[in-house]
């Protein structure tokens, strides 16, 4: 038997050993896995009468339509909530008008993307992972792979390809909805005429601002599909690996999409974007 | 063993050895199947029937040993090679393994979509016949979760024969069909190896239907991790060595001398 003790030293270091293998193990299959996805993808360029419109169409759907209406309801509220925010501290100088600059570059840059991308976790890179794994357990997997029919080409091309072309959309309506709702704050709380508002928002971003954005949601994109169909076909074979395997789609995806975020941020400002 | 004998192999196991992460499921195993047996695995719940069948189609690496279908290795064989060969044979799963978000004619359809150069309207023939077969005629347009779990096995041999493979794998084929429906599919079976010639290899509990269908039976066994028992049923049910054979392969008499 077993008895409770303190945690030693020795205990605490094989905790870090331990965790480490982990970690290194799933940087391993990441690799491994964005590496045969890249081949099927490339496959796909060369031969794109193997794409599988109709369950690509399907996808867009479920990721792009079904999504708008709350991709436009958060992005709005952040909108709010920022210009709330941003106006009680101009208030205090005066310079109200600035509000209109930091609503827009906050919004652009930062918030639509990634407050889609999040959505995006939740609603697509979830389905994903729990569509696979429970795939996996109806053998499902084993059957297309005896058909001779490649599973990355089968299942995880839709829904890639779907993501790739919806996330930037849903970004663009995010946007909008975003300085919908800066505006909204400038409007009522600080009596800014709305074309003063509309004026200043046109004046001080850019295109590249806004392409900044695009480019960041196409990332996102990437690592949300490609994360939640991973943890899918990593899932164990029961109802509750399938559950765990979910879980970890959503988790691993936040954390890579804000990764990247920060990664990206730093390279656009080296670059001098 | 003369050069003909080894010609109609059509699949071929030694030596192998098989499991998951560090535990072994079966050991050393070694038979093979001539060219239109219908040859099936038996074994108590749990031995690794369906574990051997899973290696033998390709779809996990054994731990040692090979695996010739068709006289090539589909153990050693790369990607494309393994693919082609897996093309060559059908395999109907335990669970059914139907796409769910195909209905079943789409299920049956789709090898024939991707490996045919077949018009639909072709397609939509070959499908229909192949689910009368099964004796699913009127659901093509019902999707797998619409139907019970006996219709969805028959679905997944439908899908499994789309492609006229002259070597079939089945996992379980009859467990959860009423009798009758289950004497139906041994009669199938019994066809299709007489007018396609088709060699069979089916994973079974159904003792009824060993004694119809099989020409030589293996016998798995949960403690020796091996073959316990090869031959034909009867010799085996009559003649076996070992006791435990006898016995599960008469419990079939003794159920149906109570009928
Ligand atoms: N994916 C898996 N990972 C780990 N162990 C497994 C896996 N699948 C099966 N096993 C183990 O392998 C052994 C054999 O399982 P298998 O499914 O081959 O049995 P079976 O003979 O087909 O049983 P049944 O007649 O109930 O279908 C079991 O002890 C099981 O616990
Ligand atoms: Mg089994």
């Amino acid at each position: 038997m077993k008895k409770k003790t303190m945690p030693t030293l020795r205990d605490f270091v094989e905790g870090i050993g331990k965790a480490s293998t982990i970690i290194r193990c799933d940087c391993r299959d990441m690799i491994a896995f964005t590496g045969d996805l890249t081949l099927t993808l490339l496959f796909i360029c060369r031969h794109p009468g193997k794409i599988r419109w109709r369950e690509t169409l399907y996808y867009m759907d479920l990721c792009g339509s079904q999504a708008l209406p709350i991709v436009l309801m958060i992005c709005y509220l952040m909108g709010l909530i920022l210009g709330f925010q941003a106006a009680v501290q101009m208030q205090k100088f005066g310079t109200e008008i600035f509000v209109a600059d930091l609503v827009g570059f906050s919004i652009l840059k930062e918030l639509g993307p990634l407050m889609v991308a999040m959505i995006a976790t939740g609603r697509a890179g979830s389905a994903f992972a729990a569509e696979i794994g429970t795939m996996k357990v109806n053998e499902e997997i084993d059957a297309l792979s005896t058909m001779g029919l490649s599973p990355m080409r089968f299942l995880v091309v839709p829904k890639m390809l779907a993501m790739l072309v919806t996330m930037p959309v849903l970004t663009v309506f995010g946007d909008v909805a975003g300085l919908l709702g800066g505006m909204t704050v400038g409007v009522t709380m600080l009596d800014l005429p709305m074309v003063v508002y509309y004026n200043r928002t046109i004046e001080v971003l850019s295109p590249t601002v806004f392409n900044l954005g695009l480019v960041k949601s196409v990332v996102f994109a990437f690592l949300i599909a490609a994360i939640g169909c991973m943890r899918g076909f990593q899932s164990e074979n029961d109802a509750q690996g399938v559950g765990r395997a979910t879980t970890s789609a959503v988790v691993t995806s936040i954390f890579w999409v804000v990764v990247a975020d920060a990664i990206l941020t730093m390279l656009f400002s080296v670059l001098g974007f | 063993m003369s050069v003909q004998q080894t010609d109609k192999k059509i699949v071929e196991v030694t030596n192998l050895t098989v499991g998951y992460g560090k535990n072994v499921v079966l050991r050393d195993i070694n038979f093979s199947v001539n060219t239109g047996e219908i040859f099936v695995i038996l074994g108590g719940s749990g031995c690794g029937k369906s574990t051997l069948l899973k290696h033998l189609i390709g779809l996990y690496q054994p731990f040692v040993g090979d695996v010739l279908i068709f006289g090539e290795n589909i153990v050693t064989a790369g990607e494309t090679q393994k693919s082609l060969l897996m093309r060559r044979f059908g395999v109907t799963y335990q669970s059914g393994a139907l796409f769910g978000s195909l209905t079943l004619a789409e299920n049956v359809a789709l090898p024939l979509e991707e490996y045919t150069r077949k018009s639909p309207a072709e397609i939509d023939t070959i499908v229909r016949e192949k689910l009368r077969l099964v004796d699913l005629s009127g659901f093509e347009d019902y999707l797998p979760a619409e139907i019970s779990g006996g219709m969805k096995k028959r679905a997944g041999l439908a899908r499994a024969m789309a492609l006229d493979p002259t070597l079939l794998f089945f996992d379980e084929p009859s467990a959860g069909l009423d009798p009758i429906t289950s004497a139906e599919l041994d009669r199938l079976i019994l066809r299709l190896r007489r007018e396609l010639d088709t060699t069979i290899v089916i994973v079974t509990h159904e003792l009824d239907s060993v004694f119809t269908v099989s020409d030589r039976v293996i016998m798995l066994d949960d403690d020796t991790k091996g073959i316990i028992a090869e031959g034909t049923p009867e010799a085996l049910r009559k003649h076996s060595a070992n006791p435990w054979v006898r016995e599960f392969l008469n419990r079939s008499n003794m159920k149906r001398k109570q009928a």
